[in-house]
């Protein structure tokens, strides 16, 4: 037994194996952990909800007195996703399974298959207000490119990954690497990507983004201005002036619509940048990982001297970004120079407000990807009609059981939220090229309309007779039920 | 605050899960129902004594093991001796190298002691032990990275070969390794000599001075490790081709040495998204890469 031990050290008795455990790591059986000097249990509601939500008794075997037998699923209620369905070729056989089963009264037919998508990728939605690079410029994953950063949204910065030219269209370890990337982020793993000219960023679906190491909170409440906007009301009698500073457009008080409209008097701030309409700045800096997404770690450095003529000692001036994350407050002296003090008690409650207001920042990943090419001779003989059933939502189309949305316009192109998918529900081939589960669900008649392989269609229960490989899940709480009739299919 | 162990069946109604502090097992019975319930209740039964027998002598199994060590007295103890043994003057090994594989084999015997079934498996954490009656196989799916499990082949293990065992070990794994490899699958005569030779061949998946690989003292992870301060994996940086291709030379060297003692059949060494496979031309066992046709979409 090691005899000296570093300070916070536990000893776990929860097994005889009475492991030692370092601060900040777990036990040999990862379920027990030194957190801050305390052991705690890390795991445990996982395991124990998992097994309530799927109604599995938590009772020792043995008290079942040998009565075990494969527990008979009721029809209607399962679902069979394409998950490891894998499928037949050449393309023109009809899909591996095609169920039928009923659902209020309704004949409904299921095609599961797995495609292989060449053509896909994943667009990465990252709230952070942080410039995370220009716009068009590379993303790297291990050093290959792997897709690019395309258009901002409001509060996020938008990723597009992936697609046929990176998959196949470059070097064989640019395709690789590629492929890598779009599996672990729709399996839910993190991955770390780089921005030419830009920041680092480790990102895993439905988790905070960390960028160059920082992780991110928060989402901003709004741009400066309409932080303005909407917190003048409070500043208001309390402070002399507020600087919002903003990457985007930083809102200055006093000369505000808002700051206008409440009488506040002309405090002679003069802002870098360009002024966009009164109170609004555009580029105060450049784009960065400091203050509200700018370069900036002094936000007096966007300041240029008061004006004499407005201002006066002792003006009161408070700087905060738009998370809220940094604040200063500062008075002015003799000189009108800004020497920074104490928060006072009165402005804390507002730059608490804007934190409060600000959304937790996650990542979310869309898989995005194209039935168009023969994937769709699996479910029927005439493939343009299956595109024109999912058109017209007769036919629903559901990725592991959630709800994909279909783009209008020609052929089946869809996008799905990743975190609803089961885990794991993607694959690879070493095309390279990932491999997606797709089903398409619709009345049986309309199946037999649209030239569908109806010799082929089996009922559910035989299809549940095969459990051999068949692992059975819990819905998504906030899926749809895909096999209910007359919803539409880009529901969600 | 011990807590108890966990016997459950899982949700789909098949397979049974025990639990034990670090120990973790799926177990799977195929063959008459009557039998699989005999089959369940008696691993159940002999599950929940194994960890207190192996916590009784574990500073024995925590020390490098050597031709004159005193034996252990446990009879899973036993197993996990036996099978470091062929290795114990060449390389520093403890018994733990085969804890893993020696408890689902042990797990393995009480239920064949009690029914007469088609197969069996004892899967405790990627560590196998299997059971084949005559004409029965098992199909079993292989993953270059745990952290990351697409299949990438598929092994097919009749009764016909002499393949009762399969481990896999590797520096992402939950145990410690020495070397660089993502993961090594072995295929055995027994669980518990694969769990020793996937270890072994795992820290020999290496390459001594290369710049990137974050290695350190096991003891500072883990302050009990039974590799003391020995330097273990906790970072691999993207290798080149001529780097992978060295530590997989490197690896496949033991490996062969191994397969030609015939301590194992044959070892899939994974690294960075190559593959090597080392296996005699007897061994019927074999992987085959993965051939899923699948629809173009």
């Amino acid at each position: 037994m090691p005899d000296v031990f570093p300070p916070d050290t536990v000893r776990c008795d929860a097994c005889p194996v009475l492991c030692y455990i370092k601060r900040g790591h777990a036990g040999a059986c990862d379920r027990y952990a030194n957190l801050e000097g305390q052991l705690v249990r890390v795991d445990p509601h996982i395991l124990l909800d998992r097994a309530k939500s799927q109604g599995t008794p938590l009772v020792p075997f043995l008290e079942r007195e040998g009565d075990w037998d494969g527990k008979i699923m009721k029809g209607q209620e399962t679902f069979v996703t394409a998950i490891g369905a894998g499928t037949t070729y050449p393309d023109y056989k009809p899909a591996p399974f095609i169920v039928s089963s009923e659902v209020e009264g309704v004949d409904m037919v299921t095609v599961v298959t797995e495609g292989i998508f060449s053509y896909c990728g994943v667009k990465l939605k990252i709230d952070t207000d942080r410039h995370l690079g220009p716009e068009r410029n590379l993303v790297r994953a291990q050093g290959e490119p792997v897709g690019h950063v395309t258009t901002a949204e409001y509060g996020s910065q938008m990723l597009s990954l992936g697609g046929v030219h990176h998959l196949t269209g470059g070097s064989k370890s640019e395709g690789r690497v590629t492929c890598e990337t779009l599996l672990d982020l729709c399996n839910g793993q993190e991955v770390e990507l780089a921005i030419d000219d830009g920041a680092s960023v480790r990102v895993a679906a439905g988790k905070p983004p960390v960028v160059n190491g920082q992780q991110e909170e928060r989402m901003r409440v709004g741009c400066g201005s309409a932080t303005i906007g909407m917190f003048a009301k409070q500043w208001f009698g309390k402070v002399d002036d507020v600087v919002v500073v903003d990457d985007h457009i930083t809102g200055v008080l006093s000369e505000h619509q808002a700051g206008k409209l409440l009488g506040v008097r002309e405090t002679g701030i003069a802002i870098q940048g360009r002024r966009s309409t009164p109170g609004r700045y555009f580029q105060v800096a450049e784009p960065g990982t400091g203050w509200g997404g700018t370069n900036i770690s002094d936000p007096l450095t966007i300041l240029k001297p008061f004006k004499a003529k407005f201002a006066w000692p002792y003006l009161r001036l408070l700087m905060v970004s738009t998370t809220g994350e940094q604040f200063a407050y500062y008075e002015l002296d003799e000189a009108l120079r800004p020497v920074e003090k104490e928060l006072p008690e009165a402005l804390k409650e507002s730059v608490g407000r804007i934190r409060e207001n600000c959304e937790p920042a996650l990542t979310t990943v869309l898989f995005m990807g194209g039935a168009g090419g023969s994937l769709r001779a699996g479910v029927t003989e005439n493939p343009v009609k299956l595109t024109d059933s999912v058109k017209r939502k007769l036919t629903r189309v559901t990725c592991g059981g959630a709800p994909a949305y279909i783009w209008p316009g020609g052929g089946i192109t869809f996008m799905v939220d990743v975190t609803r998918m089961p885990e794991n529900a993607f694959g690879y081939v070493p095309t390279p090229a990932l491999v997606a589960p797709i089903e398409f669900t619709l009345k049986k008649d309309d199946y037999a309309v649209l030239g569908g392989h109806v010799d082929y269609v089996r009922p559910l229960v035989d299809v549940l007779k095969e459990k051999e490989r068949q692992r059975q899940l819990t819905s998504h709480a906030q899926n749809p039920w895909p096999l209910k009739p007359h919803a539409g299919s880009s529901e969600s | 605050m011990r807590d108890p162990a966990l016997i459950r069946m899982l949700p789909d109604g098949r397979r049974l899960h025990l639990h034990d502090g670090p120990i973790d097992l799926i177990i799977e019975a195929n063959g008459d129902p009557q039998a699989i319930s005999a089959a369940y209740e008696a691993s159940a039964r002999r599950f929940v004594s194994i960890l207190d027998e192996l916590c009784s002598e574990l500073p024995l199994l925590r020390a490098r093991a050597r031709e004159n060590s005193e034996r252990p007295r446990g009879a899973v103890a036993q197993r996990m001796f036996a099978a470091v043994e062929p290795y114990c003057e060449r390389c520093f090994i403890t018994p733990m190298a085969a804890v893993a594989g020696a408890v689902a084999e042990t797990i393995l015997e009480s239920i064949l002691g009690a029914a007469s079934l088609d197969r069996a498996y004892v899967n405790n954490g990627g560590d196998i032990a299997l059971h084949l009656a005559a004409n029965h196989f098992y199909r079993v799916g292989t993953v270059e990275r745990p952290d990351r499990p697409s299949l990438f082949g598929y092994l097919e293990i009749s009764a016909a070969d002499s393949v009762r065992g399969i481990a896999t070990s590797g520096w992402r794994g939950r145990s410690f390794s020495l070397g660089i490899a993502d993961a090594v699958t072995v295929l055995a005569d027994c669980a518990s000599a694969a769990d020793a030779a996937a270890t072994v061949i795992a820290n020999a998946v290496n390459l001594p001075n290369l710049p990137g690989i974050t290695r350190v003292p096991a003891r500072e992870i883990s302050p009990d490790s039974d590799l003391g301060d020995l330097l273990v994996t906790r970072g691999v940086d993207p290798l080149c081709d001529s780097e992978i291709v060295a530590a997989l030379d490197s690896g496949a060297r033991t490996a062969e040495i191994l397969c030609a003692q015939r301590l194992i059949h044959s070892s899939a060494l994974c690294l960075q998204g190559h593959t090597r496979i080392v296996s005699p031309l007897l061994v019927q066992a074999s992987i085959e890469s993965s051939q899923r046709s699948l629809l173009h979409a």
